[in-house]
């Protein structure tokens, strides 16, 4: 059974300092949410919040409209996979898996059936017999994961579990967890830094900073309609350039300093007024011309083929430097000390208020709860 | 090259300690065999184990040894595993205190427990009058069985406590969580998850606790009146007032020796069942103990420290009364530690020099045995390893009589000299400080040293300029804890003494058997003082704040 889990107001202090003030979010049922940000940003305190490692000094939790702040962690049913698994080294996979199970007291039969089954569905069928110490970390990753979801948990909580594989190994068990988590159908909630990671493997991500959550989207309305600055060079790499805003009716023209112009015809009217604005353009979302003589000046410092694409280094005029990124051309790539022309990709570029604090333009989409809106 | 390296320094550095464990060690425990199947009439016989196997009274002792020292072991777990548990996952006011406390009592000399507990509990101890005169009640017998288990039990449960300590900072706090959300807490996650992730730990202490309740002199001959056990029948045999025998005293060490090797094999079984290894990421976080749970919880941990301080705050309190005689009078004064020190001779600087040279010694042979083991093995470094180890098994006082047997006669006559008080504290002490060695070198990568050389440091220059001073806070915190061991050892020095090497140790020993109790107590606070000292400079050098014994 999966459940949808409410937070209303919560509120994390450690001593004076407040963590988390405030915070409210509604996490879907059987959906796979992620918690994303900075260290120290409160995700991993939120997460262990749910689980009931944390105290929780202000506000609500629910699942399925059920109130647990007082319940004891080991009745909240939840399935949780710790950063570094927390794998019984006196246990062998077996009984590691089959633990939980012993706590609540199955028949014999059934737990050797359900532990047969989940190390199978986790393919560790092999290694039952074995000590976690003879274990890579991939398969005490595995280990960690059928132990959690054998329990058939109400909820399952992930706290960074892949930050300690490499990075091939990473791909592949964020592929595995993505697939199992759709097979169980259960309500997941992950805690990651790794912005990729997050996009890669999550229906829903929720960008945190300072215990505040910023935007709460899918990874497609994170990337392109971030709702804020922070949001906006947190998910994907970005440039930021400065450019003064000047109303014509309901098109907005960006004046950026060397005299390029932007029309745009997606601004929310509220913020249809001349105005200072913040402008952030994605490496992919500028267009090079070598001799056109439109656009932004810029020359360029170096360059770098990756194959499928190549990433170009260069200065503007006004000194400020810039990372644009081409898919790869046939001919000879444009090289360094030469100068360019910047031209942008109106529809996918984002406009910000000077403060950086919201998003101009029409289309982003934003679950985060009204009161919360920062 | 290959010729060159025949000649390497470090090879003539490792034979010559291969040679002298083998005059030191190897030669005196084949004395000991040899006496051990010697007659009466000289010739090849085993009348000796027919002798003490037939009968009771001396086969007796062996059982006697076992039971006490078994019961003293579990006790100490039983002990010992909770109060570390509490102490571990609990905010307990006056934690740094009970730590120092406890190291304290691991570290005096049993015996001195002993008499301060028959001063409290004996037949006329304090609180035996007081309280057959207030409520008319005989408490029951202390000595014996009851005495030997309530003394080495409060002397060794420390080391459970410490060893235990430190196996739960190697928990990791996602451990317990992961117990806690799959359904498993309180007390059934104690018994399913704590106790079997210290078993490796508990086990080793178990082993420690077995060996020193085994071998313990002092103890039983104090406080164990008619109850016969193995170390005081040696001593007996060997230096007794109703007559010697050295070839029995020889037969009785063997039989100690394949019980305790047989003892050290059956843990070495048991513990590789439990091979794995922890590292905390996070550790546990102690939790404020509350309400009736918690009111237990400091309850138990005040009482059982407080039983185990009790016999030192209680010498220190005898060492400022007043004497006449070997009786106490009302009043309080410096007298005993007055006449103490006139009567005790050359003891504190005995202790010195004698404690002084062993442990220069144990140090320096730790240091090159650890580095012989971990960065140049082969068989002789392997060999000496292996002998090094052997005295963990032999009890204190057969290593001393196997060093009489071995030296009282040509060529090599030390009996009676500084030098073989030092040898014996040296074997005696060398298997813990290599230990503690091998497991801060095994941490130092050897890419570090590779380096050294690679920049054209030469081997040795390498050792002392670089290997050295990255042991060097492993090396000082082993030393101390060494120093302290040394000065309170009691079993093998009883053996080697004579007039001129009596140290303090020997002088309270000495002391307590005449019955001049104010004068023991006064130089029992002495080394008492000295113990405190060594441990308070332990805590300012050692940062990791860990005992290794």
């Amino acid at each position: 059974m999966s459940v949808t889990i409410n937070i209303k107001n919560a509120v994390k202090r450690y001593g004076k300092s407040t963590i988390i003030s405030g915070l409210s979010l509604e996490i879907r049922e059987g959906e796979f949410f992620t918690l994303l940000g900075p260290s120290g940003c409160g995700k991993t305190t939120l997460l262990r919040m749910i689980a009931g490692f944390n105290s929780i000094e202000g506000g609500d939790f629910f699942f399925n409209g059920e109130r647990i702040n007082m319940i004891d962690p080991a009745k909240r049913n939840i399935g949780m996979v710790f950063q570094n698994y927390a794998i019984f080294p006196h246990l062998s996979v077996k009984n590691n898996v089959a633990f939980g199970l012993k706590n609540r007291k199955y028949p014999k039969d059934k737990i050797e059936s359900e532990t047969q089954k989940f190390l199978e569905l986790m393919k560790i069928d092999q290694f039952k017999d074995r000590m976690p110490n003879r274990l890579s970390g991939g398969q005490q990753q595995r280990v960690a994961l059928a132990r959690a979801l054998v329990i058939q948990p109400d909820v399952l909580l992930m706290d960074e579990p892949l930050s300690n594989l490499d990075a091939k190994l990473r791909v592949e068990m964020r592929q595995t967890i993505r697939e199992i988590q759709k097979r169980v159908g259960i309500t997941t909630v992950y805690v990651t830094h790794d912005q990729e990671e997050a996009m890669a493997i999550s229906d829903r991500i929720a960008v945190m900073k300072d215990g505040i959550i910023q935007h709460i989207g899918t990874p497609k309305d994170l990337y392109q309609r971030p709702a804020n600055l922070f949001v906006s060079s947190f998910i994907g790499r970005t440039n930021i350039l400065e450019a003064q805003a000047t109303v014509d009716g309901a098109s907005m023209a960006l004046n950026f300093k060397d005299g390029f112009q932007v029309i745009l015809n997606n601004v929310k009217p509220e913020f249809l007024q001349n105005r200072k604005v913040i402008v952030s353009i994605r490496p992919e979302e500028f267009v090079i011309s070598e001799n056109s003589g439109e656009g932004l000046r810029a020359v360029v410092d170096s360059s770098v083929f990756l194959g499928l694409n190549t990433h170009y280094y260069v200065h503007l005029d006004s000194g400020q430097e810039v990372e644009i990124i081409q898919e790869s051309k046939i001919d000879e790539i444009i090289s360094e000390k030469h100068t360019v022309f910047l031209k942008v990709k109106a529809e996918k570029i984002n406009v910000f208020t000077e403060d950086g604090g919201s998003n101009i333009l029409e289309g982003v989409n934003n679950d985060v709860a009204a009161g919360e809106e920062a | 090259m290959a010729r060159k390296k025949l000649f390497d320094v470090w090879a003539i550095v490792y034979l010559a300690i291969f040679a002298a464990y083998l005059l030191f060690l190897i030669y005196p425990m084949f004395t000991i065999l040899q006496n051990s199947v010697i007659g009466e009439n000289g010739k090849l016989s085993l009348e000796w184990f027919t002798k003490f196997f037939s009968q009771k009274y001396y086969s007796e002792t062996l059982i006697h040894s076992f039971s006490v020292t078994l019961c003293t072991t579990i006790l100490s777990l039983v002990i010992g595993v909770p109060l570390a548990y509490f102490y571990n996952l609990y905010e307990i006011k006056g934690r740094s205190l009970i730590q120092v406390l406890i190291i304290l009592c691991s570290m005096s000399a049993p015996f001195i427990g002993a008499y301060a507990w028959i001063q409290l509990l004996g037949r006329s101890g304090i609180v035996t009058k007081y309280i057959q005169s207030s409520i008319g009640i005989t408490i029951p017998n202390i000595y014996g069985f009851n005495g030997i288990l309530l003394v080495l039990t409060l002397q060794l449960y420390p080391l459970v406590f410490l060893y235990v300590s430190g196996a739960l900072r190697n928990i990791d706090n996602s451990l317990l969580e992961a117990s806690d959300n799959l359904g498993c807490t309180g007390i059934r996650r104690f018994f399913k998850v704590i106790i079997p992730l210290c078993m490796p730990t508990i086990l080793a202490a178990a082993l420690l606790v077995f060996m020193r309740a085994f071998a313990d002199f002092g103890t039983p001959l104090l406080i164990g009146e008619g109850y016969r056990v193995f170390p005081v029948e040696i001593y007996t045999q060997f230096l007794g007032e109703t007559g010697t025998n050295y070839n029995f005293a020889a037969a009785i060490s063997v039989i100690a020796i394949i019980i305790t090797a047989f003892i050290f094999l059956f843990q070495k079984i048991l513990s590789s069942r439990f091979a794995f290894t922890m590292n905390a990421l996070n550790p546990i976080e102690r939790k404020k103990a509350k309400g009736v749970k918690g009111f237990f919880i400091y309850l138990y941990t005040y009482v059982i420290i407080g039983l185990a301080f009790l016999p030192q705050v209680y010498i220190v309190y005898q060492s400022f009364q007043n004497t006449s005689g070997k009786l106490f009078k009302p009043g309080y004064s410096l007298d005993s530690y007055k006449t103490a020190l006139k009567r005790m001779g050359d003891s504190i600087p005995n202790t010195f020099i004698i404690g002084g040279i062993a442990l220069a010694a144990v140090v320096f042979l730790a240091i090159l045995i650890s580095y012989f083991v971990v960065r140049r093995s082969n068989l002789i470094t392997q060999a000496i390893d292996t002998m090094s180890m052997l005295p963990y098994i032999i009890p204190g006082s057969v290593v001393g009589i196997a060093l009489v047997m071995a030296f009282n006669k040509k060529p090599i006559i030390l009996t009676g000299t500084v030098g073989i008080m030092v040898i014996a504290l040296c074997i005696r002490r060398l298997p813990y400080t290599i230990r503690s060695s091998v497991a801060t070198l095994q941490q130092i990568p050897l890419t570090t040293e590779e380096a050294a050389i690679s920049l054209g440091a030469s081997k040795m220059k390498t050792f002392f300029k670089i290997t050295v001073p990255m042991m060097s806070n492993g090396i000082i915190s082993g030393a101390i804890l060494s120093w302290v061991t040394i000065i309170t050892e009691l079993s093998t020095a009883i053996i080697l003494y004579n007039s001129k090497t009596v140290t303090l140790t020997l002088a309270v020993y000495t002391f307590v058997t005449r019955g001049n109790y104010g004068y023991a107590a006064a130089l029992a606070t002495v080394l008492t003082a000295l113990t405190v000292i060594s441990l308070l400079i332990f805590m300012k050098v050692s940062k990791s704040k860990e005992i290794a014994f």
